[in-house]
């Protein structure tokens, strides 16, 4: 493997730096806060609890719905406020990465709702949100089989590399965003967007994956220092 | 193998032992191995591990005492707000018995009960009642809410916890198990109750609590901390639990007075059928009684989350089965 | 939806009506207030605010548009408001709501009234290009009294904009981002919303006492202690006595308010 320096100085397999902190808001059950180089997302989780909008709820057990949205002022260009084509298909495939670590069995015809805010944006905010998303879940007291966590692995100049930048998902060639479940590896969010070849695409999932066990621990951490006394 | 001491703190995923270990409440089994649905605290006993959840939404199920407030009132049925997921419904026939009244004149939007889960249906509707002793409409005090899973906390172990804060505030508490709480006493004594009921839901994973609320209570009250004094003494007094019974008991008495001169023989059904049951029960229920019947239920039922353990001296946070 | 319980509603009218209130503060005492400016790098102006469990995130971004016909050479101001459904268990995400709206009208006119922006300032070129204010408030966290902490929170970001230099160079407009000037402003405006609670008015409600009141009153004061922007909501009537008592109190407190920017 090349010892190629990116634009920001970092290793082709080296994390931007990041901070979370769990349980951040009153009202919501559950919060969490991440910040991952220049981005900055918010995470609130309500439930399980009663939903008015029936024909989404099943009769044998919870559904989770998540709302990703970003704030107007969170790129370089204002955002108009409201849902767009993008941020929907993220809401969707973010409820979908985060299902199968639920539990809801206990609670049918109910509803979790994640809402993800997009404070300020700087590339990797789909999975900057799944990673946030779970620890409000937790924070919530939201039974679930694992913590779900995501990382990106791209191509750029030819090489694949971990956690691509604003700037080098602008300029790559791919980014391959997931998410898993780290305990047991299995894969619950899946996107690539560019050119791979399957060499390079298996690459880009094993480097993603050792991003995403990285990130896993700093979850853990956060939880861990929100509860754990003195 | 096992990967946990009891009272650890873990995260949902976490593994906590193998194969040998039986999966209790908030946990599951996978691949041979025990694992942590929630983030909490590890309870072991002999082969079985459960978790205790840190935050938790309630889940009504039958024979729980909860704090209900009336939302609507329908044709035949209160829906009622349990502070969960799922709602619960007072039947009229629950309160009338076979009379037709009019069901707002009796509880409207916006009161508060004390009622008990006389049932639960496939898809966890609640059907609430208030046959039993102290149960019905509140008047006067404050509503404090509380992650339902702190409420064995709150009472603490033989209601230690509770009965220090109502002998040291003069204010009569009632604790739902969907994590309300009724306080009446004195304005400020209510407020500081308030307080101290959420330092006890904020800090009720920490051990040395009841000490250190006991000096917060003394400080705020006496402006002192207390004299040296062992837990037994708290433990000893018999202080009554719900002894807002006597407040009801009198105000039912004159409303039923009033009633009866205002309009007489209009009146009646369960709340003058409870006033008598009241005034009969001159005995008046204590603590240990209550604690006796939920200890009975706790047996009756294996996966009950909520029971009384008496086995430490550090008060630390237990609230495991027997 | 979200029912007051009676007993409530009687435990604190009966506080305040003894000059006391939940968390111990006086009739006409704000929570405690933290502002932090330039918390969003992209924006070229921002704050979050907080006033007790209340959280606001404001960030302002500029855009070059077209004046407005009858203003040929003064910039403008567009204030926008999302009451984000994270903030509150009853926000249901989807378009503004009413009070979304009302909020953000009311937060603008304390800014626009009182003149304290200079859009004058703001003009590249007359009738045809100035620079647009976005002003985008993202409340985050509803712990009750949004106004007071959503003006402070638009008040602190503005005074931390910092706006490229625009000229014009052969009917162009060029753009350098490299040279900024502060945004010019030169005054301070903070409001002070009470609600009405038994016979008293209630300075910086939190959300149960938000709740249980019959009426509300913001009232948006200059530095120099002059009026610039009122509103009465809720669905009962003040009295002349109530909003005169009122104001008093928002002129002296507002000059408390101001120090914190």
């Amino acid at each position: 493997m090349s010892e190629m320096i990116r634009e920001d100085g970092r290793k082709f397999n080296e994390l931007r730096p990041i901070k979370i902190e769990a349980g951040v808001l009153e009202r919501a059950d559950g919060s969490a806060y991440l910040e991952v180089g220049g981005n900055k997302i918010l995470v609130a989780v309500y439930g399980p609890r009663e939903s008015y909008i029936r024909r989404l709820l099943e009769p044998n057990t919870g559904v989770i719905r998540c709302r990703y949205n970003m704030a107007p002022f969170s790129v370089d260009d204002r955002k108009r406020p409201g849902p767009d084509r993008r941020s929907s298909e993220i809401s969707k495939i973010t409820a979908d990465a985060l299902r199968p670590a639920l539990m809801l069995e206990n609670y049918p015809r109910s509803m979790v709702d994640v809402y993800i805010e997009v404070i300020e944006a700087e590339g990797g905010t789909r999975c900057a949100g799944i990673t946030a998303a779970s620890v409000a879940l937790v924070d919530a007291g939201v039974p679930m089989k694992d913590i779900v966590v995501g990382c990106a692995a791209g191509k750029v100049n030819d090489e694949v590399v971990l956690d691509l930048s604003e700037v080098e998902d602008k300029e790559g060639q791919a980014d391959v965003p997931i998410a898993i479940m780290p305990r047991t590896g299995e894969i619950t969010l899946l996107q690539s967007d560019g050119d791979l070849t399957e060499e390079e695409f298996q690459k880009a999932i094993d480097l993603a994956m050792e991003g995403c066990m990285q990130v896993s621990e700093l979850q853990k951490e956060a939880l861990m220092k929100k509860y754990s006394t003195e | 193998m096992i990967y946990v001491e009891d009272k650890n703190l873990v995260i949902p995923g976490q593994i906590l032992a193998d194969d040998e270990y039986y999966p209790g409440r908030g946990t599951f089994k996978e691949d041979g191995k025990v694992c942590s649905s929630l983030m909490g605290l590890v309870s072991l006993r002999n082969k079985k591990i459960r978790v205790i959840p840190l935050k938790s939404k309630y889940v009504p199920k039958k024979g729980d005492v909860v704090i209900g407030k009336i939302n609507d009132v329908r044709f035949s049925m209160w829906d009622v707000n349990i502070n969960s997921p799922y709602s619960g419904i007072l039947p009229a026939f629950e309160v009338f018995g076979r009379d037709k009244k009019e069901l707002n004149k009796v509880y409207d939007v916006g009161d508060v009960l004390f009622l008990r889960v006389i049932d639960v249906d496939e898809v966890k509707k609640a059907k609430l009642g208030l046959k039993g002793r102290g149960l019905g409409k509140f008047k006067g005090g404050i509503i404090v809410d509380i992650s339902p899973t702190k409420v064995p906390r709150l009472i603490g172990k033989k209601g230690s916890m509770i009965n220090m804060i109502k002998n040291k505030t003069n204010c009569k508490i009632v604790v739902g198990q969907n994590g309300l709480v009724w306080v009446k006493g004195d304005d400020d004594m209510e407020q500081l109750t308030r307080e101290i009921i959420h330092t006890i839901e904020v800090e009720a994973h920490t051990s040395g609590l009841t000490n250190k609320i006991k000096n917060k209570l003394c400080l705020a009250i006496d402006g002192e901390l207390p004299v040296e004094e062992t837990d037994e003494e708290f433990v000893l007094e018999k202080p009554k639990l719900q002894n807002f019974k006597e407040e009801l008991e009198q105000e039912e008495r004159e409303k039923a007075e009033a009633e009866v001169q205002d309009d007489a023989g209009e009146d009646g059904g369960s709340e003058e059928v409870e006033a008598e049951e009241n005034n009969d029960a001159e005995d008046k229920p204590n603590f240990y009684d209550v604690i006796k019947e939920l200890k009975k239920k706790s047996q009756n039922k294996k996966d009950k989350n909520i029971s009384y353990s008496d086995n430490s001296n550090n008060n630390s946070f237990i609230l495991n089965n027997r | 939806m979200d029912i007051v319980p009676e007993i409530t509603r009687e435990s604190i009218t009966s506080l305040i009506t003894n000059d006391k209130r939940e968390d111990g503060r006086a009739l006409d005492e704000h929570r405690d207030i933290s502002i932090e400016t330039d918390v969003i790098s992209k924006a070229e102006g921002s704050a979050r605010v907080k006033l007790g469990g209340t959280q606001v995130i404001v960030g302002i971004k500029p855009q070059l548009g077209s004046p407005f016909p009858d203003t040929p050479d003064l910039g403008v101001l567009m204030t926008n408001c999302e009451m984000l459904p994270m903030a509150d268990p009853t926000f249901e995400p989807g378009p503004p709501s009413d009070d979304s709206i009302e909020l953000a009208r009311v937060v603008d006119r304390g800014i626009r009234e009182s003149e304290l922006v200079e859009l004058d300032k703001l003009c590249v070129e007359e009738g045809k290009h100035v620079w647009m204010l976005f002003i985008d408030l993202h409340i985050i966290d509803n712990c009750g009294n949004l106004f007071d902490a959503a003006e402070l929170a638009v008040m602190a970001a503005l005074k931390s904009t910092k706006l490229p230099t625009a000229t014009i160079v052969d009917d162009e407009v060029v753009i350098d981002e490299e040279n900024t000037f502060d945004l010019p402003i030169n005054n301070e405006v903070a409001m002070c919303t009470f609600v009405k609670i038994g016979d008293k008015m209630v300075l910086d409600p939190n959300l149960s006492e938000e709740r249980v009141a019959s009426a509300r009153l913001n009232v948006g004061v200059t530095r120099e202690g002059r009026i610039c922007a009122m509103q009465k909501g809720g669905q009962q009537p003040l009295t002349k006595d109530d909003i005169f008592a009122a104001v008093n109190t928002a002129i002296s407190k507002t000059k408390e308010l101001v120090e914190y920017l």
